[in-house]
């Protein structure tokens, strides 16, 4: 588990993190969302130990990860596997160097044994064997990605960093990286946090959700609760487009049997035509 | 920079193998152009030191000495570094740079590894290694390529030319050209490791820190020569 208290960070004048708190449970996809400048790559980043924040603390298992020793950091980090915006993998190495690289770092094993590893964390992402001796450059962007979470997975983690882990994939391909995502969660039962703001994520795979606003947390919630939820900046974000508010208020109408009042101009006619309804009366139907 | 570098390693194996890639990256490789350049150098420094001695009371053997003595003073060390600092300079930073803005430098911190320790200081000493190697081979190839220009050029017997060469030898100009290429190669692996390391941007930037890294460079092994001739000499 991954606590995160009061956490604020600044660069000069400029509050980036505004007392920001949450709990990051294990075996769940905890989801940080918002729009570009919210903060929530600051958030990231402070959380896994790239950046440090003004104040606040970052516990990890109950452990300050901000006062602890060099070698206790070092431990830590062990135990941490990110996937980042652009794979980050190593460009000079093949896929399979890319991940038997932790292995050789970290772990004295033979190397056939190491190889198995390999075989066995790129299967369990689907990736052919006949993408194991390329390059970066020469495989796809869905598969780099794939080589990047079957690289953050190899050392077996308890704690799975994802930034926007769907940047620049196909609608098909990003629903692909995030079941997997899920799947290995709740396998190995790590604390994932996942960057990102690609709804159809959240809808899928947000267990626990957070949105940022400003550098503040503004909402917490499931993907369950997000679509309901009364927050104006959260409703604002998320709906942004007239297609996404429709298909909330379907849902709506389909659980609810009443007719929300913000409904498109289309979707109106389309009921009053079926229903016969007055949809500027009660908005009941029928 | 430097803070930080020297920590123990992670695994020493894998920091072995890093250290003779670069060994072989820097040395290995830059082998070609070292030597293209000290035959070249050495041959053009035959020609003009003949053509500048139109006394006929003055030796041939003279000759040899002259270019003996430049070579291994000025050419082989400061000459062939500011060429390394364009090849060598110029891929270390940008090879670093590219790490840095793609993250490949954060996922090794993530994954904690000492990051300056890991990429850098293989390179630092892989230079200091390999660079004062490469001058030795510089200083026999200059000197051989002045030979070899005097001898084809007609302008002096190669008897005389080896002769020449023996003539008031002194060891200490050896010692003084491999002091100095040793502090070159500290720089020259240093300065364009730091900018590298240090890039903010995207691919423009990696131009400009590659760029920056090899000015600055270059400029300090000049200074660096000035200061180390004034002292040792």
């Amino acid at each position: 588990m991954i606590e995160i208290k009061n956490l604020k960070k600044s660069f000069g004048d400029k509050v980036v993190l505004k007392d920001v708190s949450a709990v990051m449970e294990p075996g769940k996809c905890n989801l940080i969302i918002g729009s570009s400048g919210s903060g929530k790559t600051v958030l990231m980043k402070c959380i896994v130990g790239l950046m440090q924040p003004t104040e606040g603390e970052v516990l990890y298992d109950g452990k300050n990860y901000l006062t602890m020793s060099l070698e206790e950091k070092k431990a830590i980090r062990k135990e941490i596997g990110m996937l980042f915006q652009g794979s980050a993998l190593f460009d000079s190495q093949t896929v399979e160097q890319n991940v038997i690289f932790p292995l050789d770092m970290f772990t004295n094993d033979k190397y056939s044994v190491k190889r198995a590893r390999v075989k066995e964390v790129l299967d369990r992402v689907n990736l052919a064997e006949d993408a194991y001796k390329k390059f970066p450059s020469e495989i796809s962007g869905g598969m780099q990605k794939r080589v990047a979470l079957a690289r953050a997975i190899v050392l077996n983690p308890k704690y799975l960093f994802c930034d926007e882990p769907n940047s620049g994939l196909d609608p098909q391909t990003s629903i692909v990286i995030d079941k997997l995502i899920q799947e290995i969660t709740q396998e190995y039962n790590t604390t994932t946090i996942m960057n990102t703001h690609d709804m159809n994520s959240v809808m899928e795979i947000g267990d626990h959700i957070v949105y940022m606003h400003k550098g503040e947390k503004e909402w917490e919630g499931t993907n369950k609760e997000i679509i309901y939820s009364d927050n104006e900046k959260l409703n604002e974000f998320i709906f942004a487009s007239e297609f996404l508010r429709d298909a909330k208020n379907m849902r709506t109408i389909q659980e609810t049997g009443t007719i929300p009042k913000d409904v498109s101009d289309d979707v109106k006619e389309a009921l009053e035509e079926k229903f016969k309804t007055d949809m500027d009366g009660d908005g009941k139907i029928g | 920079m430097f803070r930080g570098m020297f920590r123990m390693p992670e695994n020493k194996a894998m920091y072995w193998k890093q250290f003779m890639l670069q060994c072989n990256d820097i040395g290995v490789g830059s082998l070609g152009i070292i030597s293209i350049i000290s035959v070249f150098i050495g041959a053009v420094s035959t020609v003009q030191t003949a053509y500048q001695l139109v006394s006929p009371i003055i030796p041939k053997s003279t000759i040899a000495q002259v270019v003996r003595d430049t070579v291994i003073l000025e050419f082989a060390p400061t000459l062939s570094c500011i060429v390394l600092a364009g090849v060598v300079g110029s891929k270390i930073a940008s090879e670093l740079g590219n790490m840095r803005v793609t993250e490949q430098i954060d996922a090794l911190e993530i994954m904690g590894i000492n990051t300056k320790a890991y990429l850098i200081l293989p390179k630092i000493l892989a230079g200091v290694l390999t660079i004062p190697l490469l001058i030795v081979i510089a200083m026999i190839l200059g000197i051989w390529g002045g030979r070899l220009a005097g001898s084809t050029a007609g302008i002096i017997d190669p008897a005389i030319y080896d002769n020449g060469l023996r003539m008031d030898f002194n060891g200490y100009n050896v010692f003084f050209s491999l002091t100095k290429s040793f502090v070159f190669a500290f720089i020259i692996t240093s300065v364009p490791s730091f900018y590298g390391y240090n890039v903010r941007g995207g691919a423009l930037e990696i131009g400009h820190s590659s760029t920056r890294a090899v000015v600055v460079s270059c400029v300090l092994l000049l200074l660096a020569d000035y200061v180390l001739s004034a002292l040792l000499l």
